[in-house]
């Protein structure tokens, strides 16, 4: 088990090189100079701009550049961005934020999604099942600016529950109904999985000895057929909660939570190189623990699953 | 067959003990879109008290699903439409969910078919017995519970079940698990046991000490044990009373041996001819063409017959002169390199045999003796680690691209499932044409006009050619498989447990093919099987393999007249019904 980790903790060294690389190019192949950019419509001074293509080392070349800013990362200096902030200091106050959205989201979807699947599952054809059905297709058709605005007028403007804009230090109150927009979409697809999970579960043929045996339902649910269904649950939740860690540009833009998406999206759009590396950067890195940590839980659900050697 | 009538009723004897089990006039229908589906029209039985009692059928016949509807365990939409079920003298088709509950487990236990399927691979082996001694209250507190779950395990023949508590299903063998369903349904001693085909996914071996260990413990529990199985030799060798059924009626019912001396039905005759544990003699080509065998009511007797036309073929045969070795195997060795492990597993172990052109070598072994890897290597499919293979005279090793392109042509294998090795996604006339397709044999058109030839020759409908797998059934699937090994002609071909998956009758009607298209085709047969019983009817020789190692080798009379070894005196008493006397 231990060597097992340590291997999956070596391969995300070139997993780093790798996205770094690949991130680091892409941001300079970039159409347009962003320092031309900065000073907007003035005439740019010859000097200054000079002064800011070596302050950022824009001046060297490709591989340099690449090389000077890894070598930052080591001691812990993430580069300046063009507004002159630390770039540290930038993923230091956003990342909690996002972070803190994607566990409430994630909460939601997984609770509400687990029990409706479950339920539908084991009444498959019933009312409760199709009804789900059709809110779940529902909500995975419609785009999430739709129910994000349709969820700030109704619960913030309408009712008065919530506030429809993310006060500042974004309170976990102020979170709830844009992380409830957030978890619509992924609720949907985990009631449909576990739905399915369920239904071909149940129809197992260990579950027949388990009512063989003389097993109430009330016993057979959550252990032989719930803990059974939940392994390609788990799968998706995990790629779920890497996406929610990554920011969701939309929903953060509309509730004007002050996330990684957000600051990620503007620095894309003013090709600020060391902002959108280092965002990057630390989003595949936490994708990887992620991972790590999901293929970790299998071996918990699923004792087939061994990690020796 | 005889024609003599006895008296159906059974031993004569009247009865008037109230019965354990009694099922009388049973419906159980099946909901589906175009209406119900009947499954079982008008089953009667009765089993009384420490008696045996086995359902005998082919798939489809309804024999599990009468099994399934006493304890109310019906798949999907099954519904017991008419009848009742007296257990102990309560309609158990009457009583609530509550109710039954109480029952299962704790005064009906179940063994199901698939102990492979049957137990939930994320929890402990001990978890999943002891759970159930806990609902039936057998047994209270923890201590008590997992004592009384190791002695169940002990008796059901895991003598280390104290040590193997902790261990999960996959790591135990198929035969482990299946005596842990066992100890599972014996665990609190119940008046009835019902076992569902509890063996047929075991090697025959294994079947025979577990079935043995089976009857040991339900008689010195006194429990009443309802037994289905497909297999009649099986069915007498094991209960004292036999229930046929056939789509879902019951044909016959009566003491076994009555039964079995004396079938009165199409059906039941039919199934006595058919059982390959009970035909003593090798299967017989007969040059007749072979009419339709998937069968109709009115000439159920006819076509089949494994046992009695052996001599002519037999006979020519002996009178043919020798004929040169189609295959030669020499030294032949597989070892393979265990991950993580020094030492190598040798799975084939200088292994050495001939087969003439035109006839039959059976290898038998159980699963692990290694005789699929032969098989691989034959192919092509590995290579060996030393010794050589001679097809035709030629040393198959050094082949390479075109040349061995043509040897596989030669050589064409048929697998055991017809299920997995037919490709869901095309159509059977795709699957037929495909080998003419890779060896770019022909045109469209000719490639058609083949196909049809060769689905007449395995004696399917030529409107078959356009329809898909899944529209087919089992027998017919593998009769496909054969047509797809045929379409390149070959000269050899190798069927690796190619009918083990197979009901009896559908079995006997393959087998009967394959005796066919030898003669027809003069074909070589390499024949991969773990069931001795099969080799009998299609086999001319046999080589027996243990461990990699082939023990015996001689003709298939000599083997069964006069084995020499210890392990293949095993495999032929662990042949149903082998011991059963009859007067065919």
């Amino acid at each position: 088990m231990g060597g097992y980790i340590l291997r999956r903790l070596l391969q995300a060294i070139p997993v780093f090189f790798g996205t770094t690389f690949l991130i680091y190019f892409m941001v300079f192949a970039m159409p347009g100079d962003p320092i031309i950019a900065m000073f907007g419509d003035k005439t740019p001074n010859p000097a200054l701009v000079a002064q800011l293509r070596a302050q950022y080392h824009l001046d060297q070349p490709f591989i340099v550049q690449y090389f000077i800013y890894i070598g930052g990362i080591f001691r812990g200096d993430f580069g300046i961005s063009y507004s002159g902030v630390p770039v540290g200091d930038i993923l230091l106050r956003t990342f909690p934020v996002t972070l803190k959205l994607a566990v409430i989201a994630l909460f939601f979807e997984t609770v509400f999604g687990i029990v409706v699947g479950l339920i539908s599952g084991l009444r498959k054809g019933k009312l409760f099942d199709a009804s789900s059905l059709v809110i779940s297709l529902i909500l995975i058709s419609l785009p999430i600016f739709v129910i994000a605005f349709v969820g700030q007028y109704v619960f913030g403007v309408q009712l008065g529950w919530a506030r429809t804009t993310v006060g500042p230090g974004a309170p976990v109150a102020d979170l709830i109904l844009p992380a409830l927009v957030l978890a619509s979409i992924s609720f949907a697809q985990i009631v449909r999985l576990t739905r399915s999970s369920v239904i071909e579960t149940s129809s197992l043929d260990f579950v027949r000895t388990a009512y063989s045996k003389g097993l109430s339902r009330n016993r057979i649910v959550p252990v032989h057929i719930l803990r059974n269904s939940l392994i390609p649950v788990v799968t998706y939740l995990a790629t779920d909660f890497g996406v929610l860690l990554v920011g969701a540009t939309v929903t953060e833009g509309i509730f004007n939570v002050p996330g990684v998406g957000n600051t990620l999206y503007q620095a894309i759009i003013r090709s600020e190189g060391p902002t959108v590396v280092s965002f990057v950067t630390v989003m595949v890195l936490l994708y990887l623990v992620v991972n790590l940590i999901v293929d970790l839980l299998y071996g918990l659900l699923d004792p087939r699953i061994r990690y020796v050697k | 067959m005889s024609t003599t009538l006895p008296s159906p009723s059974a031993d004569g004897r009247v009865d008037d003990r109230v019965p354990l089990l009694q099922i009388n006039n049973l419906q159980v229908g099946f909901h589906t879109q175009t209406g119900v589906v009947s499954a079982v029209r008008g089953a009667n039985l009765t089993l009384h008290a420490g008696e045996t009692l086995a359902i005998v059928g082919e798939s489809g016949s309804g024999k599990s699903t009468t099994a399934h509807a006493i304890i109310n365990l019906l798949p999907g939409s099954g519904k017991v439409t008419g009848g009742e079920i007296l257990f102990d003298g309560r309609d158990l088709t009457k009583i609530s969910e509550k109710e039954m509950q109480e029952i299962r487990g704790k005064l009906i236990g179940f063994v199901p078919q698939d102990p492979m399927s049957n137990l939930n691979p994320v929890w402990s082996v001990g978890f999943q017995v002891q759970e159930a001694i806990k609902a039936n209250g057998i047994a209270k507190g923890k201590a008590d519970i997992k004592k009384h779950a190791v002695q169940v395990l002990k008796e059901a023949g895991l003598a280390d079940a104290d040590k193997r508590l902790k261990q999960f299903p996959h790591q135990f063998s198929g035969g482990m698990r299946q005596r842990v369903l066992i100890g599972i349904g014996l665990s609190s001693r119940p008046k009835l046991l019902i076992a569902d085909e509890p063996t047929s996914a075991l090697d025959v071996t294994v079947q025979r000490t577990i079935l043995d260990n089976l009857e040991k413990l339900t008689r010195e529990i006194g429990t009443a044990l309802l037994f289905i199985t497909h297999d009649l030799g099986l069915a007498a060798e094991r209960a004292e009373h036999l229930v046929v059924m056939y789509k879902g009626q019951v044909v016959e019912s009566g003491p076994s041996r009555e039964i079995l001396a004396n079938p009165l039905h199409p059906y039941t005759q039919r199934l006595v001819a058919a059982a390959p544990s009970l035909a003593s003699r090798r299967i017989q080509s007969s040059s007749r063409k072979l009419t339709d065998l998937d069968y109709q009511a009115s000439d159920v007797t006819e076509g089949l017959d494994l046992i009695e036309t052996a001599e002519a073929r037999a006979d020519l045969l002996a009178a043919a002169k020798p004929r040169e070795d189609a295959i030669v195997v020499q030294n032949l060795t597989k070892v393979y390199k265990i991950r993580g492990n020094k030492e190598a597993f040798t799975a084939v172990d200088d292994v050495s045999f001939s087969i003439q052109r035109g006839t039959t070598m059976a290898l038998v072994g159980e699963s692990g003796s290694g005789k699929s890897t032969v098989a691989k290597m034959l192919l092509r499919l590995e290579d060996a680690t030393h010794g050589e293979i001679v097809i035709n005279g030629t040393n198959t090793a050094p082949l390479k691209g075109k040349a061995l392109l043509s040897l596989r042509r030669k050589m064409q294998p048929v697998f055991q499932d017809p299920y997995g090795s037919l490709d869901p996604l095309r159509n059977i006339g795709h699957t037929i044409a495909e080998p003419l397709n890779t060896h770019k044999v022909g045109d469209k058109k000719s490639q058609r006009e083949r196909v049809n030839e060769l689905l007449d020759q395995v004696s399917l409908p030529r409107a078959l050619a356009s329809r898909y797998p899944g529209e087919l059934s089992g027998g017919q699937r593998q009769r496909v498989a054969i047509a797809r090994a045929l379409a390149l002609k070959p000269e050899i071909v190798i069927l690796d447990e190619a009918v083990s998956a197979l009901d009896v009758l559908v079995q006997a009607q393959i087998l009967q093919l394959l005796s066919d298209l030898q003669t027809e085709l003069d074909l070589t047969y390499l024949f991969i099987t773990h069931d001795l019983a099969v080799v009998r009817v299609i086999a001319d020789h046999v080589s027996v393999m243990q461990r990699g190692k082939i023990v015996e080798r001689a003709t298939t009379d000599e083997v069964f007249d006069n084995p020499q070894t210890q392990y293949t005196k095993e495999l032929l008493n662990a042949i149903p019904g082998a011991g059963i006397a009859l007067r065919v």
